[in-house]
């Protein structure tokens, strides 16, 4: 018998992964709601255009505004990173993944490999799928709309797929610390809602973090229309992107540590 | 052969010793016991030895290496520690080929154990959806995967119904039968007598016995008889005679101690008197247990 190795491990982790009812209806709901609210988001835009001021006109960005399913998308890609780790420690599971796989990093590493290639799949192409529904709706109203060609469109598009293929990573991480699913989920929310809700409050320290914050920040990469508080969104991107490895880091060592 | 080894093993949660300076070996071919009271720290030894959790001090081997330095750990040890740790919501086979490919075991191994556990008929069914019974024979199935030459078990006929019961203990003589080393922990001694080869008894984390099923029954003292017969009185005389001591048992039977049955049915074949019952009676098992563990047990209840 050769010895185990890493793609073993990932093959396991792939077949659990599709082999639970729980993962494609989360995928399911995924796309129900990023079209869901992309169809919102611009079906009544055209009135909004006809009626809004000089300067809004200005900003008018039809690729942020298709987008903006975003928002709630992050918490769907979340909820799926979440329980890649936490429906195990739910049941027990994990000790019986650690009998088969007693290298505990090759193990996790696994779960990252496999949820970060379901996540940058499942995130590009919703995010293709809202840019396109939405630029449809917009422009059976009559209303400026982008095309994939155009000026920073296509930047925007993938940037908001890796944005959040990058939350699912984020979920894995706190789920792996917090090693359970209501903790982890309240956390996410926490960090992807609360946080920027109340920005206003924070020290004056903090407030440098909120450039690469999630829905802060690091959503610069959703706009078009150059934004001067942001001038590179990619950099608030990549700086969020390293906020999600820091964690990530925490998780590998903790779960190394800790008995299970 | 020593498959597993236990040295010296120490494992403390915050203030409190779990498993204290404890060292045993399990053997090959043999089903081996692992009996203490609840609290006594056989399931932290056993995550101990699969690596689940870090020993304070000491160490554990398993065929001589580190359960983590194990090349492909399903081929050499399998283990059931709690047969609820599936994920309710996935097909039985799927539960078994995820486990299986984890170490790239060929799938046909899935389809093996689903037959040798007799859940063939379920293998496409939810996990969720089993009966207790049926979740033990999965976990069961899942320890087998990679024809391991160790088997471990944690109270495996936990809240399983007699036949449940049987079948396991029959399916662990059959293991060790086939020359496999089976380590399998329960806090019923009766249990336990049926199935095991040899003991490890443990109390509060120290060891408390280390010995052969035989020896530790043997080991208990002289059984008495129990005799029933019409002339009652004066076979009592003879057996007093013969250099028993006897006294009124149940139902105007006779309780003799220093005489082996065998003796005891000599004499009457002798004398030619009745013989209604000739019961040889062991002190129960559990009391022997009890007895052995009684200082260490963790919660006591107050006898009124
Ligand atoms: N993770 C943990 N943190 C703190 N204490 C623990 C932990 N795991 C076990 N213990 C304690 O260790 C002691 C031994 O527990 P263990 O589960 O090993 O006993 P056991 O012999 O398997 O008992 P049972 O027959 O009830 O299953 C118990 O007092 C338990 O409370
Ligand atoms: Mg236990």
């Amino acid at each position: 018998m050769s010895p185990a190795r890493f793609g073993h491990a990932l093959h396991a982790e792939w077949v659990k992964l599709r082999s639970l009812q729980s993962t494609w209806y989360t995928l399911a709901c995924l796309f129900a709601v990023g079209l869901g609210v992309a169809a919102m988001a611009t079906g009544r835009a055209g009135d909004e255009y006809r009626s809004a001021s000089a300067a809004e006109l200005l900003a008018w960005d039809p690729t942020a505004r298709s987008l903006t399913a975003y928002l709630v998308a992050q918490l769907v890609i979340g909820v799926l990173g979440t329980l890649v780790v936490t429906s195990e420690y739910a049941t027990g599971l994990v000790r019986t993944s650690l009998v088969v796989t007693p290298r505990r990093h090759r193990l996790l590493a696994a779960k990252v490999v496999v949820t970060t290639a379901v996540a940058v799949v499942a995130g590009q192409v919703l995010m293709f799928a809202t840019f396109l529904l939405g630029q449809a709706l917009l422009a059976a109203q009559d209303v400026p709309h982008a095309e994939l060609g155009g000026p920073g469109v296509l930047s925007a598009v993938v940037g908001g797929g890796l944005y959040l293929a990058a939350i699912a990573l984020f979920a894995i991480g706190l789920g792996t610390i917090l090693r359970a699913t209501a903790g982890a989920i309240t956390t996410l929310v926490g960090v992807v809602f609360l946080v920027p809700a109340l920005a206003g409050l924070f020290p004056a320290w903090f407030q440098g973090l909120l450039d690469f914050w999630p829905t802060q920040g690091a959503a610069a990469v959703f706009a078009t229309v150059p934004n001067p508080a942001y001038p590179h969104p990619w950099l608030n991107l990549g700086g969020m992107c390293l906020g999600v490895a820091a964690v990530l880091g925490a998780a590998f060592v903790v779960f190394e540590r800790r008995d299970v | 052969m020593t498959m597993i080894e236990v040295r010296g093993l120490t494992k403390r949660y915050g203030l409190d010793t779990v498993v204290d300076d404890l060292s045993f070996t399990v053997e090959a071919g043999q089903v081996t016991g692992f009996l203490g009271p609840n609290g006594a720290g056989k399931s932290t030894t056993m995550k101990v030895i699969l690596g689940l959790a870090a020993p304070t001090r000491g160490a554990v081997s398993v065929g001589g290496r580190r359960y983590r330095d194990l090349p492909v750990p399903l081929t050499e040890v399998g283990a059931l520690l709690d047969a609820g740790a599936v994920h309710g919501g996935r097909k039985a086979r799927d539960h078994l080929l995820a486990l299986a490919v984890g170490n790239g075991l060929p799938r046909r191994r899935v389809d093996e154990v689903l037959a040798r556990t007799g859940l063939e008929g379920v293998a496409h069914k939810r996990a969720g959806a089993f009966s207790l019974g049926m979740r033990q024979r999965l976990g069961i199935a899942a320890a087998l995967l990679g024809d391991p030459k160790v088997l471990i078990f944690d109270e495996p006929v936990n809240g399983l119904d007699p036949e449940g019961i049987r079948w396991i203990r029959d399916f662990m003589r059959s293991l060790a039968h086939e020359g496999r080393a089976v380590l399998v922990s329960s806090h019923l001694m009766s249990e336990m007598a049926q199935t095991a080869d040899h003991l490890v008894v443990i109390g509060r984390g120290k060891l408390i016995a280390d010995t052969g099923m035989t020896e530790f029954l043997r080991g208990r003292g002289e059984g008495v008889v129990l005799v029933r017969t019409p002339e009652a009185a004066a076979f009592a005389l003879r057996l007093t005679a013969a250099g028993a001591a006897v006294r009124e048992g149940p139902d105007s039977s006779l309780v003799v101690s220093g005489l082996a049955s065998e003796e005891i049915g000599k004499l009457a074949a002798y004398h030619g008197t009745v013989l209604g019952e000739l019961t040889p009676q062991r002190p129960s098992l559990e009391d022997a247990f009890m007895e052995l563990t009684r200082d260490s047990v963790e919660y006591q209840g107050v006898t009124a």
